[in-house]
């Protein structure tokens, strides 16, 4: 009887866990599939502009009903010969590097200050962090074009001080896209530090004190190795969005600010290429493939260690 | 101490990064001028024309549903995730549900957008629906990439969470979906709520997932500010985002204040159980 039950509940359980899962298959793994897929086929004049892959053939003659697959690698072939792709992908990756490490040397005196200040101040200067996030990135952004355009604020003060005479544009350059996309990451950098870091033991830095050691190389020793689980989530939660970033260069970046989602995105709309855009994105995928694992790694055992 | 010194000037820097922007945004939207930085009196015009742009207020009420939809399907399905992850333990498939779940919050937008298009536009020839791309689509899209949020919130908030009074409503002949119910959904209460006020504004503030998913006649508002950022600026745009700020930070405020009181009841329940009154 008990055994009935609780093969109920797993059953249960079993349904309860399907509508989720079948959801994200869905929406989420099949939809690479078929990335996939049209990242083979050919251009075409057509609506959807692209060829089927799978044909079915019939010989009324002969009779017979043949199956065609036509794989086409010609896309590939194509982002591994041309200049611009390489350059948008190479671009992309410093790009988001520089980010990461904007927000690394910002986000972590934030979070380890908010960390070390007292447990009643430590929830409302979290909140201060995360509250700029609640409110559109979009205008966010569209904040700092005011700022850095050429008699813009930074240009007025620059002016005003007297260390330029000329106009000084920021705008439209990779400054600018480096301080736009660091404003708008910098939470999730800040949010997983703040979570290491705040769980960290004060005594062991009491004891290494006990012992001699000064604060900073006891930051270095004790504390720094310690909030590394937070550092790579972190970083990683920053760096993988980054690399296809369309909206931030698009708008504070200039022409040449050339970057591998706003290449996808001119093929895919500009173009209407939309096999070459599937293997911008497929390639990309690939590449990020290795960061999302590390990132799972980690959240996966962030969520251990919380246990 | 010296120390301490330097990192509160680390931040107040970082705060200030943070926050200049928008108060110089929330300032010039009270300027006579239309020229977006150079000072011409205070006025309010830009908000008086802001309330008679339909083509701005119709795609604010296209993302208002879009976004109040999508965040409760996200908290639906993110919760039912979370509760899989965190009490379920190990299941067939686990290890590609936690990456199914997980991936979404890196993803790089154009990726999740282009594969969501494709999907609909192979699902459309296949089977007949989607029937076009609008209203509907936008709101998959946005469920499916903020469900992730959800769970892990939700997720986390299990985790740190004692089994024993789940377990104790079993032993007292609880049913599982009672105890879920009754035991389970109130203490996760808080963490449903910022589920879904998270899974809202970032559905909100999508614009490159739904230029990729929508139709023809179906533009949702941050599609308008981009174009209109990109396009030439209108100052309206700084009172619109001053209206928008205004509105998410007296949310928040007020979400906080519910979700402090809860936690306190909450605390004064444990309490009193443990003191056994």
């Amino acid at each position: 009887m008990i055994d009935l039950l609780r093969r109920i509940g797993l059953w249960g359980r079993g349904v309860v866990v399907a509508i989720p899962y079948l959801w994200l298959l869905l929406f989420f793994l099949v939809p690479f599939l078929i990335v996939f897929g049209i990242s083979l086929s050919e251009a075409m004049l057509a609506q959807p502009p692209y060829a089927p892959l799978v044909d079915w053939l019939v010989d009324e003659d002969a009779g017979t009903t043949k199956l065609q697959i036509l794989l086409n690698l010609s896309n590939y072939l194509r982002l591994g010969g041309d200049d611009l792709y390489i350059l948008a992908y190479l671009n992309s990756v410093k790009i988001a590097l520089v980010t990461t490490v904007c927000c690394l040397l910002l986000g972590y005196p934030m979070a380890y200050a908010i960390a070390r200040a007292e447990p009643s101040k430590r929830g409302p200067l979290m909140m201060l962090v995360i509250l700029p996030f609640w409110t559109s990135f979009l205008i966010r952004i569209y904040a700092w074009i005011g700022i850095l355009k050429a008699n813009g604020v930074v240009d007025n003060l620059l002016q005003w001080t007297g260390m330029t005479t000329e106009p000084f544009e920021l705008l439209y350059s990779d400054w600018a896209v480096y301080i736009g996309m660091t404003y708008c990451y910098l939470p999730f950098m800040v949010l997983p530090l703040y979570a290491t870091l705040e769980k960290l033991d004060p005594t062991l830095l009491e004891a290494a004190a006990d012992l001699g050691c000064r604060p900073w190389k006891a930051f270095l020793t004790v504390t720094l190795p310690l909030s590394l689980p937070g550092i790579i989530a972190g970083s990683l939660l920053v760096f993988i969005p980054s690399v296809g970033e369309f909206v931030t260069p698009e708008l504070l970046g200039g022409p040449d600010t050339l970057m591998i989602g706003r290449v996808l995105w001119n093929e895919f709309f500009a173009n209407r290429d939309w096999p070459v855009a599937s293997a911008v994105a497929i390639a990309l995928l690939l590449f990020l493939v290795v960061p999302i694992m590390v990132f799972q790694h980690v959240q996966g055992r962030q969520t251990e260690a919380g246990r | 101490m010296k120390q301490m010194g330097k990192l509160a000037w680390a931040l107040w820097f970082g705060y200030a990064f943070l926050y200049v922007p928008i108060a110089l945004l929330i300032f010039y939207s009270f300027n006579e001028s239309r020229l977006v930085t150079v000072w011409g009196g205070f006025s309010t015009k830009w908000y008086a024309e802001l309330l008679q742009n339909d083509q701005l207020l119709g795609a604010a009420w296209l993302s208002l549903k879009v976004a109040a939809m999508s965040a409760t399907a996200s908290v639906v399905l993110g919760t039912v995730a979370g509760l899989a992850l965190a009490r379920f333990g190990r299941f067939r498939g686990r290890t590609l549900f936690g990456g199914m779940i997980t991936a979404p919050l890196v993803m790089p937008e154009v990726i999740t957008g282009l594969s969501l298009l494709l999907l609909f536009v192979a699902l459309e020839q296949a089977i007949g629906w989607p029937d076009g791309r609008g209203m509907t689509t936008i709101t998959i899209a946005h469920t499916t990439f903020t469900m992730a949020y959800v769970a892990v919130i939700i997720q986390s908030r299990l985790v740190s969470l004692d089994e024993s009074l789940e377990e104790a409503a079993m032993d007292l002949g609880a049913r599982p979906a009672k105890v879920f119910f009754v035991i389970t959904l109130p203490i996760i209460a808080p963490a449903i709520v910022s589920g879904w006020l998270l899974a809202f504004t970032l559905s909100l503030d999508d614009v490159v997932v739904a230029s990729f998913v929508s139709g023809p006649g179906s533009t949702t508002l941050p599609m308008v500010i981009f174009s209109s950022v990109k396009f030439g600026i209108s100052p309206q745009i700084n009172a619109l985002a001053t209206l928008m700020m205004v509105v998410v930070a007296t949310g928040i405020f007020i979400a906080s204040l519910v979700m402090a009181r809860q936690e306190r009841q909450r605390k004064r329940d444990e309490q009193m159980a443990v003191q056994g009154g």
